[in-house]
């Protein structure tokens, strides 16, 4: 029995045939253990008001709440100052603001922004617009048959005129850990700096965001127990003091005259509008939970259990793994295809036997593209996934192509 | 739902069929449809004599209900008049919609039938309905070009 597994509502229940949801789809979200849906409950009715702006005592609480919890995500992630850690809504909504603010200030035309191919949408449409508006150029660094970044990608295309280099530190479609300090130590060398999506990452690894010397970092709560509706961006102090605002509005402002206003300081300066602290609240007990179990113990957990799924889906015939095998290489985001079975009816049948995957293009048509394929089903997962999970899985994709009346004449 | 109730005979059948999976030569009207969300990508092509459907070709990729549905329907339009064709396109999103229900009137469908059952998988009807939707459009870009001659 896995340890986890009972501190999960979600994952205990039985369906009408008695079996519990074999879920399988933690790169979209992850469930949420007791401990941050008590402390979500626990905010609302007990220190619920609108923070930074009441001079009564609850008010005061909800501040309190809310500064307690940034200090909580600073100190998972390592970062040096409080005031580093911004609030927002998603991870693509701190992508949005890296773009929006940072990108459209420091980019002229003849620059270049370069990214993974292997991008979640929200690390590359972003850019795409911003390319646009200042006429800079996108590059992108390609992958290799295992789609790993290529090596010499990283020396050839991030070069003197590169001002941003944006990627994600491990791939929602092939769970591939990306190279990030090697592109941040290149990128340094020639000035740019560096916005790592850590939206698959701080969930499975231990990350420190100091020691890895990004210049921005995002993720979000969801993806790692905490509640949807809450992400973080982490940018160094230097950066964000130069950078103007984002969101304009309540709470980030200083004096607004009729003509004019001058804005807070960080983090509140972008920071407009009244913020989900209920989110933070429950990023904080989500983090809470994760130290416990310890991400050094997460991290080998998942190896293990990622080297499992490997074997399992290598059994079943006709199925191809896109990424490396090796665990040490990639996180527990198995993506695969079979022959002449399409990946939505995968995924229904795997649906009809319990088991939750993703099917589709993962929000990266570029990246799919590049592997040759329009959609993929996507096995992925998290520390309270058990070998039956697997086991069942593998069972049920054995039948696919049965189901599908293809390969059995 | 029962698996056994959408991936029947018929449908698997269908959706590998290569009947109608050849480009038309002169095409009087193609139209590309696309479900974003899961990569279904599919062109139709219609060659149409005097108001009537003589050959309808359906390329491109995408899962066993898309693909099956498709070729299906490419089946039942040929031969058909364009205010058939779009009659048909009304039963078919009519049945999966649940807004017809008489079995009586659906008849008319033919093999479509067989995909009545995607009406109570959410998750799914989008795949089903992605080469009739395809279809209103193709006939709404005749009717515009005739419109305009």
């Amino acid at each position: 029995m896995n340890k986890y597994l009972h501190d999960f509502p979600l994952l205990c229940e039985k369906d009408e045939k008695g079996r519990r949801l074999a879920y399988l789809d933690n790169a979209a979200t992850t469930q949420k253990p007791q401990s941050v849906l008590d402390a979500v409950m626990e905010y609302y009715q007990k220190s619920n008001a609108n923070p930074h702006r009441g001079i009564y005592d609850l008010s005061m609480k909800a501040t309190n709440v809310m500064e307690s919890s940034r200090e909580r995500i600073r100190s998972f992630i390592g970062a040096e100052k409080t005031d580093e850690i911004i609030f927002t809504k998603s991870a693509t909504e701190s992508l949005n603001l890296v773009a929006q603010s940072y990108g459209m200030s420091v980019l002229h035309p003849g620059d270049r922004i370069v990214l993974a191919v292997s991008e979640h949408h929200s690390n590359l449409v972003p850019w795409q617009i911003v390319a646009k508006a200042r006429e800079a150029e996108l590059v992108y660094l390609y992958t290799d048959k295992l789609a790993r970044i290529i090596p010499e990608e990283i020396e050839e295309k991030i070069n003197e005129r590169t001002k941003i280099v944006a990627v994600a530190q491990a791939s929602n479609v092939t769970g591939v850990i990306n190279p990030v300090e090697r592109i941040i130590e290149r990128a340094h060398q020639v000035g740019a700096v560096v916005v790592v999506d850590g939206t698959q990452s701080v969930p499975h690894m231990a990350v420190n965001v100091s020691s890895m010397n990004a210049d921005f970092f995002a993720f979000s709560a969801h993806k790692m127990l905490g509640p949807m509706g809450f992400g973080v961006l982490y940018g160094k102090e230097e950066l964000l003091r130069e950078m103007p605002p984002f969101l304009y509005g309540g709470d980030m402002i200083e004096y607004v005259e009729e003509q004019a206003s001058t804005y807070a300081p960080l983090p509140e300066k972008f920071e407009g509008g009244t913020q989900n602290v209920g989110g933070a609240v429950g990023l904080s007990a989500a983090m809470d939970y994760l130290d416990k179990a310890g991400m050094e113990n997460v991290r080998a957990g998942e190896k293990e259990l990622t080297s499992y799924l490997m074997d399992q889906l290598h059994s079943v015939p006709h199925l191809r793994i896109l990424g490396p095998d090796d665990p040490q290489e990639r996180i527990g985001v198995v993506s695969f295809v079979m022959e002449d079975a399409h990946p939505h009816d995968i995924a229904t049948i795997l649906n009809a036997d319990g088991i939750a995957v993703r099917s589709g293009h993962h929000c990266a048509q570029p990246f799919l593209c590049r592997l040759g394929v329009t959609a993929t089903c996507r096995a992925s997962l998290y520390l309270y996934n058990t070998e039956e999970d697997i086991d069942r899985l593998a069972k049920s994709l054995k039948n696919v192509r049965r189901w599908l009346n293809v390969g059995v004449r | 739902m029962e698996l056994g109730d959408i991936y029947t005979e018929v449908v698997t059948e269908y959706s590998r069929s290569q009947k109608h999976r050849h480009p038309l030569e002169h095409p009087d009207v193609k139209v590309r449809g696309v479900n974003p969300s899961c990569g279904d990508d599919i062109s139709l092509e219609l060659k149409v004599k005097d108001g009537n459907i003589e050959n309808a070709a359906i390329l491109g990729s995408g899962c066993a209900i898309s693909q099956a549905s498709a070729s299906i329907m490419a089946d039942l339009i040929e031969g058909k008049s364009t205010a058939e064709a779009k009659h048909l396109a009304e039963l078919f999103l009519g049945m999966i919609r649940k807004t017809v229900t008489d079995e009586k009137e659906l008849e008319e469908l033919e093999d479509a039938v067989a995909l009545k059952n995607i009406s109570n998988m959410p998750a799914r009807v989008k795949c089903a309905v992605l080469s009739w939707h395809t279809l209103e459009e193709a006939l709404d870009k005749l009717k515009d070009a005739e419109e305009s001659h």
